[in-house]
């Protein structure tokens, strides 16, 4: 087994985008990742695609369509899948492919276009659901995911009060990421109260916004990372894990796929107590009890506990624990798959020093960014860390 | 340091032209039990990862890994899709055992055709939006089986008629391609129609294949023309089936008794999307095969390798990816067939399962269905159609019109 290198990152301004499709966004963020590395499109040797359900773009096949805006043609390239949590499940591909020695660098790029969507982005999830089960009940993910958080308040006893500032935190770090989408500097939490209730108990600014975006990584093996940097990121531990499709059948209240994915990640990167090992962290948070929720998926506080931190301002940027200080979906914006940009792409950023205005204090070693999908279903994680 | 991979189990479905009395998670879960008890595991306990080798669009889900674990064994555990041929997921799986972290990974892959009403309009989504799907023409009006045109009772009218004044099927591509093959080689379309002959025959000992058939070369050669020069029996029809297997490292596999298969190498390669500016004669194949030749270590593949299971979606396909997997020079693989050397008991016996023309189109599955049969005749349980002192065995496939992306797996006896 070899270590695994991360040497580039790029990533698009997250937004709708009318006039680039979706292989320009790869295009973009595979350029910027291979300037930032120092290579050329013929170093590569493998490329990974993530992109999230080929209804967005109504495209068949849609890794075929995307290949050659992300350097794939004439090399082994293939896409890998599993709804929203495919931002972080590509990398850890991609780990797999240089880990295993077949290949020596690997690209991975992520894309997702949602602005194709008529008449939003919405439609294309009403065909995710159980064909006989679900669907006669024309359900929608925000209701979904309204149950799944007022299970969680009702478990723990929580205030929206104590969610809405995850939605604040987040929208303010936005402001220092140059691709953010839906920042606010001024934001309060009687902002996110007094938005418009989308399904009780979530209001719109509790919800990320939809977008089209694509973002990028490179990684290479440690026998010939010399040639790129001095200070190499490395990748310490990566878990995946998928819960039954039967989201009926189980305590929505604590991500138990999350924490299995966690264990197989901390126990690769040989992390013994996550909270005192781990420096800051990238949990996906679409909602803003998500946020929270995988705090506690994630084996960072003991359930129930993680509005506590947020409300004493451990998560801020200059917490104990910083979490989210890309900004996160919440602030950046939320093209499903490329969502890579805020969850793995910003741990190299931070762990490199590069994270510019959003840089958190202290000297970060050890960072941990996850990505959920599916119905409610998957965990993916990976763990990077200096040196 | 390094573990070798080995297919530790096998199984699958009968191949059916039609299963309206079984879902998708149905055929998934029978191929998947059969494998791992023909691998000796406990699903719950030994199994360390899936892949589940599909495309929302095949399946009718936005996303269809959803609704794979609970069928497959993989609650809690780590189970992922790869977008592409079941060669691809092989090829990931591979990869996945030689981190050192992974010891056994089960691969799935599968087809349930028969519940596309419109293949046709679904294949025509795989074209670029923007440039290419309007050369098909006007998108207002489908046409497809359960339409006046295709009435209910005929459901099984695969592919579109190139007379068709409103829409012209996807499959014209193929027809432009085999036109290039044969000008370029000297191919004939009889050497084409042997293919047919050969393949359908060969599927009679095959008890899973789905369109076995006694024909001649004259009667491909009558059958109608669709896509000139393809003709409709040049075509592989659709099958439903799933096929599951087993990979593990070698210790593991050592461990727990099983014959040993090993998985060699893999490739897999993509040529431009762009129909404009790609060539026509099979690159992909090209890109694959270097890749899994120098993984398996194979520098005469026609001495080194005993039997092949090559893409024959259409029929010219078998002799074009032959000639590009360096089996014979450009337009050698015509003669190959006249001389009877790609037959069971030829020199190099090519498709002895009866290939997608026997067995029928499965869709993602169809380089998973390949390797069945190589890792088949390598433990010598392929009945009447064993190939006699098989060592190594080629798997290849090919994603189908409008792709430009194909697979290779290598496989050794142990």
């Amino acid at each position: 087994m070899k270590e695994v290198a991360v040497i580039g990152g790029g990533m698009t301004l997250f937004r709708r985008h009318l006039l680039e499709t979706g292989k320009e966004l790869s295009y973009l963020a595979t350029k910027m990742a291979m300037e930032d590395a120092g290579i050329e499109k013929d170093d590569i040797d493998m490329v990974v695609m993530g992109s999230a359900p080929d209804a967005f773009d109504g495209i068949h096949m849609k890794g075929e369509n995307l290949l050659d805006g992300a350097a794939g043609v004439g090399k082994p390239y293939v896409r890998v899948f599993n709804g929203g949590g495919t931002g972080v499940f590509a990398p850890i591909a991609g780990w797999w492919h240089v880990a295993s020695g077949v290949a020596d660098i690997c690209l991975v790029v992520c894309e997702e276009k949602m602005g194709n969507t008529y008449p939003h982005p919405q439609t294309a999830f009403r065909h995710i659901w159980d064909p006989i089960l679900d669907r006669p009940l024309t359900p929608n993910l925000v209701w979904l995911f309204a149950m799944e958080m007022n299970r969680y308040m009702t478990v723990h006893g929580i205030k929206k009060e104590d969610i809405a500032l995850v939605s604040v935190k987040n929208k303010r770090n936005a402001v220092d990421h140059p691709c953010a989408q839906l920042a606010d500097p001024n934001i309060t939490v009687e902002d996110v109260l007094n938005s418009e209730i989308m399904a009780w108990p979530v209001n719109r600014l509790d919800v990320s916004p939809p977008s089209d975006g694509a973002a990028a990584l490179i990684f290479c093996n440690k026998d010939i990372v010399h040639r790129f940097t001095d200070d190499p990121i490395y990748i310490a531990g990566t878990g995946w894990s998928i819960d039954s499709t039967m989201w009926t059948n189980r305590d929505l209240y604590f991500p138990q796929y999350v924490a299995q994915a966690a264990k197989m990640a901390y126990k690769m990167a040989g992390i013994q107590n996550p909270r005192k090992e781990i420096d800051f962290a990238e949990p996906y948070d679409p909602f803003s009890y998500k946020e929270l929720h995988h705090l506690e998926g994630l084996l960072l506080c003991k359930k129930g506990e993680a509005p506590i931190l947020t409300r004493e301002g451990v998560t801020q940027r200059d917490g104990d624990l910083p979490v989210c200080p890309s900004g996160g979906l919440l602030g950046v914006g939320n093209p499903i798959a490329a969502t890579m940009g805020q969850k793995i792409c910003e741990l190299y950023w931070q762990l490199k020093g590069m994270a510019g205005k959003r840089q958190i204090p202290g000297d970060p070693r050890m960072g941990i960014g996850q990505a959920w999908g599916d119905i409610m279903q998957m965990g993916t994680v990976m763990i990077l860390r200096r040196g | 340091m390094s573990r070798k991979v080995c297919v530790i189990g096998i199984g699958h479905t009968d191949f059916n032209s039609m299963t309206p009395d079984m879902q998708w998670k149905d055929i998934m879960y029978e191929a998947c039990k059969k494998a791992y008890v023909d691998a000796g595991i406990d699903v719950r306990k030994d199994v360390n990862s899936f892949i589940t080798c599909a495309e929302d669009y095949w399946e009718g889900f936005s996303i269809f890994d959803e609704f794979v674990p609970d069928q497959i064994g993989a609650l809690l555990r780590p189970c992922c899709t790869v977008c592409g041929d079941g060669i691809q997921g092989l090829g990931n799986a591979y990869m996945q055992i030689k981190t050192g972290y992974l010891d056994v990974v089960a691969v799935e892959a599968h087809s349930k055709a028969s519940d596309l009403l419109t293949y046709g309009d679904i294949v025509l989504h795989a074209f670029d939006p923007r440039f290419e799907k309007p050369i098909s023409g006007p998108v207002e009006r489908p046409n497809y089986a359960g339409s006046p045109e295709y009435p209910p009772e005929n459901p099984k009218h695969l592919i579109g008629r190139s007379d068709e004044k409103e829409r012209i099927h996807p499959y014209f591509l193929a027809g432009l391609e085999m036109q290039h093959y044969l000008r370029k080689t000297g191919a004939t379309e009889e050497q084409c129609a042997a293919v047919v002959v050969k393949n359908k025959r060969n599927a009679f000992f095959n008890p899973y294949s789905d369109y076995e058939a006694k024909i001649e070369v004259e009667d491909v050669m009558k059958s109608e023309y669709l896509f000139k020069p393809v003709k409709s029996l040049d075509i592989a029809p659709l099958v439903d089936g799933a096929i599951c297997f087993v990979l593990a490292d070698d210790k593991t596999a050592k461990s727990l008794g099983n014959e040993l298969i090993y998985l060699e190498g893999f490739g897999y390669g993509s040529e431009t999307p762009w129909l404009s500016t790609r060539g026509m004669d099979a690159d992909y194949a090209r890109i694959a095969a270097k890749m899994a030749y120098k993984m398996a270590k194979i520098t005469e593949p026609r001495n080194e390798i005993d039997v092949v299971e090559v893409d024959d979606k259409f029929s010219y396909k078998e002799l074009q990816h032959l000639e590009a997997l360096g089996f014979a020079r450009p337009g050698g693989a015509g003669h190959l067939i006249e001389e009877g050397a790609l037959e069971i008991k030829g020199s190099l016996p090519t498709n002895t399962s009866g290939g997608s023309l026997g067995v029928g189109n499965c869709l993602e599955a169809t380089g998973m269905q390949k390797s069945l049969e190589i890792v088949t005749q390598l433990r010598g349980h392929a009945g009447k159609r064993q190939v006699k002192d098989v060592e190594v065995g080629l798997a290849q496939s090919w994603r189908g019109i409008p792709s430009g992306t194909g697979a290779v797996a290598i496989f050794r006896r142990g």
